[in-house]
């Protein structure tokens, strides 16, 4: 290799990689505690494991393809990025503390940058330029995958949570209760509704109380389910009660022009157990003790 | 009239309609509209916001904080959909070309206080509603 060949590779990035790898892995462990130290969260042994790699990946993919983090020699960098993100996201991380793992490399590889351009400005500024980025669009990446992975987590926790079983209570010997909690939506819907009607079928119940205490919103898809459940379990001999009716849901609904007119409704669920407990003629005496 | 704030929110699937919901929720609280006034706006949103989706192919929801002379706020359902052939027609109740109970125009127009709609064949449709405070 000719001298001059070997002065621009000195001044590159995969140069720098290549003769001062042990000094930049030393500083960016030192910045990255400076900036984030998050050793409840990863192992200092694991993360000086974890950078030595990356340097390593980062090595070879510029040597092969400079600074292009787009091209193929960067694939290993991009799994590692997208790895960690993954992981850090599932670990509590916040996203720019993910990010922080690329933008803490910064300084150090900026001092050996500048380091080997000592008295040539314009190829300084050239490499820095490259160098800053090479290292925008990993963060950026790493932002990316991190946002990704969140939304992954939420997704999976809701279809968790619809398949958690709905809360079918049975108050009475043939009085059940079905408080709903939270967004009704057709998938949940669909669920909550299919468990209450198979309920009524397994417990042989009369009254079926829907407690919709918890539901912020009633609008026509939220009333016409409950209205089609209605009318199917009535089908199946079970009277259907609506409690927990607040005044602005009532409000609401007659605005809306949903017509409930035959279905009981009740501010609460105690007023709707006791309407249910008539309906079986089941009444409560007080009894009272003779001294 | 002031517009204070102005903002647009996705309404392309079913999960945008239960955020539409959340961020009419918060806007309509911060302003200080009361709990029922509240409770119909939020109602009005989600009915619009399900139609935009279902009909109109998606769309976007303006959201704007009015001020001066009155407080309220103003929601912009746009999409760029079929359109509606016979509006007077789509807003009597218990009309519907699909699978509901055909009250959500209907509704929702009583639920606020100004209710505008604008709807051309093959253009799409914007329906803006009002809830002063
Ligand atoms: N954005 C829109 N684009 C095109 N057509 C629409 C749009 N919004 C409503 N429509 C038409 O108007 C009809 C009535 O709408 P409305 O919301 O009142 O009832 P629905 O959506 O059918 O049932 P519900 O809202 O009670 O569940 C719809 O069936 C549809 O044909
Ligand atoms: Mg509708």
């Amino acid at each position: 290799m000719s001298e001059i060949q070997l002065n621009q590779k000195n001044g590159t990035l995969a140069g720098v990689l290549g003769s001062h790898m042990d000094k930049i892995l030393a500083e960016w462990l030192r910045e990255m505690s400076n900036t984030v130290r998050r050793s409840d969260l990863i192992k200092e042994s694991d993360l000086r494991a974890e950078c030595s790699r990356f340097l390593q990946l980062m090595k070879q993919a510029t040597e092969l393809d400079g600074n292009n983090f787009q091209s193929p020699a960067f694939d290993g960098v991009r799994d590692m990025l997208a790895e960690i993100s993954r992981n850090r996201s599932q670990k509590g991380f916040k996203p720019s503390e993910t990010a922080t793992f690329v933008f803490s490399l910064k300084r150090p590889l900026f001092n050996e940058i500048q380091a080997q351009h000592k008295g040539d400005a314009e190829g300084m500024a050239a490499g820095i330029w490259s160098l800053t980025e090479l290292l925008d669009a990993m963060g950026l990446y790493t932002t990316e995958v991190f946002l990704k992975s969140r939304e992954d987590i939420v997704r999976r926790q809701q279809e968790e949570l619809l398949e958690l079983s709905t809360p079918v209570v049975k108050l009475w010997e043939g009085i059940l209760a079905l408080p709903i909690i939270g967004t009704l939506d057709s998938a949940r819907t669909q669920v909550v509704m299919e468990s209450l009607l198979q309920a009524i079928v397994q417990s042989n119940s009369r009254v079926a109380i829907i407690d919709i205490t918890g539901v912020p919103t009633v609008d026509t898809v939220v009333a016409q389910h409950l209205l089609k459940t209605i009318t199917a379990a009535r089908l199946m001999g079970a009277d259907c009660i609506i409690s927990g009716v607040r005044p602005q849901i009532a409000q609401t609904i007659v605005h809306l022009g949903i017509n409930l007119l035959d279905i009981t409704t009740k501010s609460t669920l105690a007023a709707a157990f006791s309407v249910a407990l008539q309906r079986l003629g089941i009444t409560f005496v007080r009894e009272t003790v003779k001294s | 009239m002031v517009v204070v704030s102005a903002e647009s929110v996705p309404v392309k699937s079913e999960p945008d309609v239960v955020a539409v919901r959340r961020r009419v929720r918060e806007v309509s609280a911060q302003l200080g509209l009361s709990l029922v006034d509240q409770t119909k706006i939020i109602t009005a949103a989600s009915e619009l916001a399900r139609n935009t989706i279902i009909y109109g192919g998606g769309g976007t929801m303006q959201v704007q904080t009015l001020n001066g002379p009155r407080v309220g706020l103003r929601l912009t359902f746009e999409d760029h959909g079929p359109g509606i052939p016979d509006v007077a027609l789509a807003l009597r109740d218990g009309f519907t070309t699909g699978s509901g109970l055909g009250l959500g125009l209907g509704g929702s127009k009583r639920l606020v206080n100004e209710f505008e709609i604008v709807s051309r064949l093959g253009e799409g449709t914007r329906i803006t509603i009002t809830r002063w405070k």
